[in-house]
């Protein structure tokens, strides 16, 4: 009993129903999941398989209709607006497909940004956003625009500010879906290396030689996970 | 944050904050305009001296027919020395006779209103001596033949030479020049103020004009709220000492200078507003220009709110954002505006035939009034965006 792993992730009896016309549709059927604090989870599906509903609630975006789901051992399922808000800035970091990053403020800022909104001052801002560039290997690249970058670094850019905050969990939603293979293979060097770290990575992909990087591949179809895999298997979303 | 987002969209920012410069501009401008009539209305109308109340003989009736107004004789000195004497809260009373006479010194001669007044005439209109000094009570007492003359009078009759202790001649009577009044320039009726020969009272009615009444008592009220009592009492007793009694009409008038002024100042204040008001629609239309590119703004950095929103801003912090972007542009556009408002006020009361004044008031109202303009029509734009759905919004191209 002395080495119980801590449960990040709990989902129970996750449900999420849309209303088209008179009738119910629901894009969550029912999902039960953990995931333990350290794993690396592959998320896979085809598309309206229910993956990105999925992904939106594991990344405190959206709410469930119906379930619980315990994030570090508090229930966030059904929080308002602002505590979400508020959820996702400490607990959660993102990196999106297509970086997403503020295209008028320098890498050091959009950083250092998720720090604007947990209240961190100025010099700790700048300190701790220059801290993570390095460990991605930007400094040099501290003051420029992301325009001025290129995909590789923008997205590493990103997963610096995704760090920054020293979230639970890292929601990365097709992280190398914009990139060429070269860049492909140095980020995901990178979540490897988080990985080794001990930090908990969810990642949504539909490329199955990306998936089987993780420790761990969840397989989602019509709004319930129809297989759970470790590592080595090799999924076939379609 | 803010600066950097109006930065990225200097001209558009321009523009939006033109609309509030030109509002701000407008009411300082209009408001200064309309202040400026009203000053110059006021002073032209204190001018003739503030707390003033002025009693002139009625017309004369002889059979019917009627003379002019202050065609009676029976308005005396003695009467003024009993307004002084009787009633309360007066400062001065200042009687005066005035005549035009040919005024002579050595080979020059000139024609210009000689006025018998006694020495409290000085303060009654404000009066300063440049050279010399005023009729004093021993003058007037003694009937002395001495003159105080206005500029015009001595530069026409003396040039560059001093006046004063000079002799002239009125009438073919010896005056000894006592002293120069200071400028006071033309009146608000286009008089020239200047050109007058001040002579004793006492001087002027028995040896000069050999009258035995005074044309005008001038009276200045010492509270400005005693003006309506003191016209009263001042009727009162002059009914009294002209013997009328009953309904019978009085054989003088008193006119209260003060309910001029207040009218012509009520007049002006009423066209300063208008003015401002007219200003005040374009200041108006202006932070509609606000609102309407707050929205585009918003739409169009839809993706930006979306990011913002996951990485934890919270709905207070993306309304904050475009508030003060807002708010800033009311902040900038009102400074600009009031510059450029004081500037085209200045250039107004140089070039143009108005006198201006720029008071700190509409300048504070109109510039407060522009930051609140900022911020009324920044919240629904700002709340929009505060109210984005974060999945959506990061979805939007």
């Amino acid at each position: 009993m002395s080495n119980i792993e801590k449960i990040t992730i709990s989902l129970r009896g996750i449900k999420k129903l849309y209303k088209v016309g008179d009738q119910e549709v629901a894009a969550l059927n029912g999902i039960d999941l953990d995931i333990k604090e350290g794993e690396f989870a592959a998320l896979m599906g085809p598309s309206g398989s229910g993956k990105s509903t999925l992904m939106n609630i594991l990344g405190c975006l959206d709410r469930p209709s119906i379930g619980s789901y315990k994030l570090d051992g508090q229930e966030v399922a059904h929080l308002s607006d602002d505590m979400l808000a508020r959820t996702r800035n400490q607990k959660i970091g993102f990196v999106f497909q297509n970086f997403n990053l503020l295209s008028r403020i320098s890498a050091l800022e959009n950083v250092a940004l998720p720090l604007v909104y947990a209240g961190v001052d100025s010099d700790e801002r700048e300190e701790r956003a220059m801290y993570f560039l390095e460990q991605v290997g930007l400094a040099d690249r501290a003051d420029h625009q992301p325009n001025e970058l290129s995909g590789g670094q923008r997205q590493r850019v990103a997963i610096a500010r995704a760090l920054v905050n020293d979230p639970q969990i890292i929601m990365a939603d097709e992280p190398t879906g914009n990139l060429d293979t070269k860049s492909t293979k140095e980020i995901m060097e990178i979540f490897q290396s988080m990985h080794e770290k001990g930090r908990t990575i969810i990642l949504v992909t539909h490329e199955p030689d990306i998936a089987v990087c993780a420790s761990r591949q969840l397989l989602v179809r019509d709004g319930v996970i129809t297989r759970d895999e470790g590592k080595g298997v090799v999924l076939d979303v379609v | 944050m803010a600066f950097t987002a109006l930065l990225a969209n200097k001209m558009r920012s321009l523009l939006t904050m033109l609309g509030i410069i030109i509002g701000v501009g407008a009411v300082i401008a209009m408001v200064s305009v309309g202040m400026g009539v009203k000053s110059d209305v006021v002073n032209s109308i204190s001018s003739l001296g503030s707390n003033m109340l002025i009693v002139s003989p009625g017309s004369t009736n002889r059979g019917g027919v009627r003379g002019a107004a202050g065609s009676r004789t029976n308005l005396k000195y003695d009467d003024a020395k009993a307004i002084k004497e009787k009633i309360k809260n007066i400062d001065f009373v200042s009687p005066s006779v005035s005549r035009s006479y040919q005024i002579v010194y050595g080979n020059q001669n000139w024609n210009s209103s000689v006025m018998g007044v006694t020495p409290e005439y000085m303060s009654i209109r404000s009066l300063e001596v440049s050279t010399g000094s005023f009729v004093t009570e021993s003058d007037n007492n003694k009937r002395n033949r001495v003159a105080v003359i206005g500029s015009t009078v001595a530069t026409n009759l003396f040039g560059t030479t001093n006046p004063v202790g000079q002799n002239i001649r009125v009438n073919n009577q010896p005056f000894k020049v006592i002293g120069v009044l200071e400028s006071k320039g033309q009146s608000s009726m286009g008089q020239d103020q200047d050109d007058v020969v001040i002579v004793p009272l006492t001087t002027a009615m028995e040896r000069l004009m050999a009258m035995d009444y005074v044309s005008s008592v001038n009276i200045q009220v010492s509270d400005a709220n005693k003006m309506d009592q003191v016209q009263e009492d001042i009727e009162v007793l002059l009914r009294q000492r002209h013997k009328i009694i009953g309904g019978k009409e009085d054989d003088f008038n008193v006119r209260n200078m003060t309910s001029l002024m207040e009218t012509m100042s009520q007049t002006t204040t009423m066209l300063t507003i208008l003015l401002g008001s007219i200003a005040g629609i374009s200041l108006v239309v202006g932070g509609i220009g606000i609102m309407n590119i707050m929205m585009v703004s918003v739409t169009e950095r839809t993706r930006e709110i979306g990011i913002r929103k996951a990485l934890g801003a919270t709905f207070q912090n993306i309304m904050m954002q475009f508030l003060i972007e807002s708010v800033v542009i009311g902040v900038i556009g009102g400074i600009i505006g009031i510059g450029l408002g004081c500037g085209l006020s200045m250039l107004v009361g140089k070039f143009g035939n108005f006198t201006t004044v720029i008071t700190p008031l509409p300048v504070f109202v109109s510039f407060s009034f522009s930051v609140g303009i900022g911020l009324f029509f920044g919240i629904y734009p700002a709340r929009k965006a505060a109210k984005l759905d974060p999945i959506e919004a990061l979805r939007y191209e």
